[in-house]
């Protein structure tokens, strides 16, 4: 076996899956996103005829979900930033013979499906739950007042389901930070607000770029929160991509606005990553 | 080793300091408790209605039972959903555990030529949501005249498990002290024995993190599926469709289940891997 050859062996079989079944449908995608209906062809029968302008028309016409989108998944990101950072930074520092044990309480929701914790919530928050009645008796909410089926519940659903992706990286980033650094920041009269600011919060910035990377991009896809706890007003681009695909078998919208929806993640991840700095995130 | 800075810097802090600095320690002490409770409403939610003698729709508490534990296969379609995640797992965990790990042995162990594009090829699939991985097989099967099925939702999932299995076995080789290696050379250990005895064996644990994290997120995945598995219906896609009219008790008790099984795994492998620093 050739010492040069090997690594190329070791890549061959993987990056051939990866070729057929993750580029190649990418490029398909792209030729799909410029079809047009067959004339007098069935439903779901397209050809190629290049039409660029169904990228404008399935942007026009679904602006609003896009918009929605970006919004929700922004607000989740920094919600989960906000909820995860003072929990990862508690583990890291003040974790102990406990620090193993509490990583494992992070990941183990995980293991009861997604899609159990969303309808749990879904039940808490609804009107059989014990939420809803609880807030009205008190009067911090009305009586007419819901929680599910609203954006907040979308946002919530969000914020819970990805928490886990932003702890974790940010434990890793704050876990590596010498505890000596902090104490020095201290010694040289910072108090404990101008120490994060200036030691702690620069020595994860690592963690919370690829914290917020790993919430933001799956969030701003999702379409599970808003068809369980939302409600019409509160479709993302996500379910929008679901029905054009499988109720009006529209292909050439689904794959633009999928299109859509990558090229822009794409950038805003090369426009975050510049200006956050960081370029070892893989 | 804090504590013993702790200890000499106290006495130059005023009392008052004291109290706020003990209550500011703790603070974030009574956080952790309240945002581990948070992670854990839902799951305690689905376990504790796991036993509600619900009837069809588990949606009011009505009464504790134990029949739904009992006959977890009580609800139709459940244990046939469940079998075919475990099916699609299993192989999808396999298939994406070995391409994953070959990946980062090339990766973590030589440098060559076109070493930051496959870099990238392993990121993008990562930064990519999901909903277009799954829509884009999708055409791509549909191009092909490929029904969306069984092997079209196995191959979806190696997909999308590569770059996990890659990222996570990738970070295991890079923390490898070269040291032993070369130990094992000095002791006459010729390249193979070398691979198999150090390289591998220490490797190991990285690679079973990597196969369980490939397992969970294709048990748990439901966009890329429902693209793609068309009429086989996976647990997570049996929750989906019965959510509108109500999921059935039963589906909390597997939920339950695999939620206490995944808690062993995970426990049973740290003990193994600290015993095996202790002793190595």
């Amino acid at each position: 076996m050739g010492k040069i050859r090997t690594p190329y062996l070791l890549l061959l079989p993987g990056f051939g899956f990866l070729f057929t079944f993750f580029i190649l449908p990418i490029l398909n995608l792209a030729q799909t996103s410029t079809q047009t209906p067959v004339g007098g062809g069935d439903t779901g029968q397209y050809e190629q005829t290049l039409r660029f302008s169904n990228y404008i028309d399935a942007f026009v016409e679904n602006k609003e979900q896009f918009g929605r989108s970006f919004v929700y998944a922004l607000i989740a990101t920094l919600l989960a930033l906000a909820i995860a950072y003072p929990l990862a930074y508690a583990i890291a520092f003040k974790g102990g013979k406990l620090k193993n044990f509490m990583l494992v309480l992070v990941v183990a929701p995980f293991f009861t499906s997604f899609l159990l914790r969303t309808v749990a919530w879904k039940q808490i928050l609804g009107e059989e739950g014990f939420v809803v009645p609880t807030l009205r008796n008190l009067g911090i909410i009305s009586q007419s007042t819901t929680l599910t089926s609203t954006s907040f519940a979308v946002v919530m659903g969000m914020t819970y389901n990805f928490l886990p992706f932003m702890t974790l990286p940010l434990y890793a980033s704050i876990d590596r930070i010498d505890p000596r650094t902090l104490e020095a920041s201290g010694d040289l009269y910072a108090n404990g607000f101008t120490t994060f600011r200036k030691v702690t919060l620069p020595l994860s910035m690592p963690g919370v770029v690829a914290g917020t990377l790993l919430t933001f991009i799956p969030a701003a896809g999702d379409y599970v929160n808003a068809a369980i706890l939302g409600s019409p007003n509160t479709k993302m681009i996500g379910n929008v991509i679901e029905s054009r695909y499988f109720k009006i078998v529209d292909y050439p919208t689904a794959a633009a606005l999928s299109f859509t929806l990558m090229a822009v993640i794409l950038i805003l991840v090369t426009v975050y990553v510049r200006k956050a700095g960081t370029e070892e995130l893989v | 080793m804090s504590t013993k800075i702790k200890d000499a810097s106290i006495p130059h802090i005023p009392t008052s300091a004291r109290i706020s600095r003990w209550i500011g320690r703790n603070l974030i002490r009574i956080y952790a408790v309240f945002a581990f409770t948070y992670l854990f409403i839902p799951v305690a939610y689905t376990f504790a209605f796991s036993f509600n003698d619900s009837g069809k729709s588990n949606l009011i508490w009505k009464g504790f039972t134990l029949a739904n534990w009992q006959n977890p296969c009580g609800a139709p379609e459940v244990c046939t959903a469940l079998a075919n995640s475990i099916k699609i797992g299993f192989l999808a965990t396999t298939f994406s555990t070995i391409l994953g790990t070959m990946i980062a042995f090339a990766l973590g162990r030589y440098s060559f030529k076109g070493r930051s594009t496959s870099n990238l090829l392993i990121f993008l699939p990562m930064a990519t949501p999901e909903i277009v991985l799954g829509a884009s097989l999708l055409s791509l099967f549909l191009v092909f005249k490929i029904n969306p099925g069984f092997w079209p939702t196995v191959i979806a999932h190696v997909m999308f498990c590569i770059s996990f299995v890659v990222v996570t076995v990738k970070a295991r080789i890079a923390s490898l002290d070269p040291r032993l290696e070369q130990a094992a050379m000095d002791l006459y250990a010729n390249e193979r024995e070398t691979f198999r005895r150090v390289t591998l064996a220490l490797v190991a644990l990285g690679i079973a993190a990597a196969a369980l994290l490939a397992f969970s997120l294709s048990f748990d995945d439901f966009i890329i599926t429902n693209f793609n598995s068309g009429t086989v219906n996976t647990f997570p896609k049996f929750i989906y469709t019965s959510a509108a009219r109500g999921i059935p008790a039963q589906a909390n008790v597997i939920g339950s289940s695999m939620f206490f099984l995944a808690l062993a795994i995970v426990i049973t492998g740290q003990i193994v891997g600290r015993k095996r620093k202790v002793s190595a």
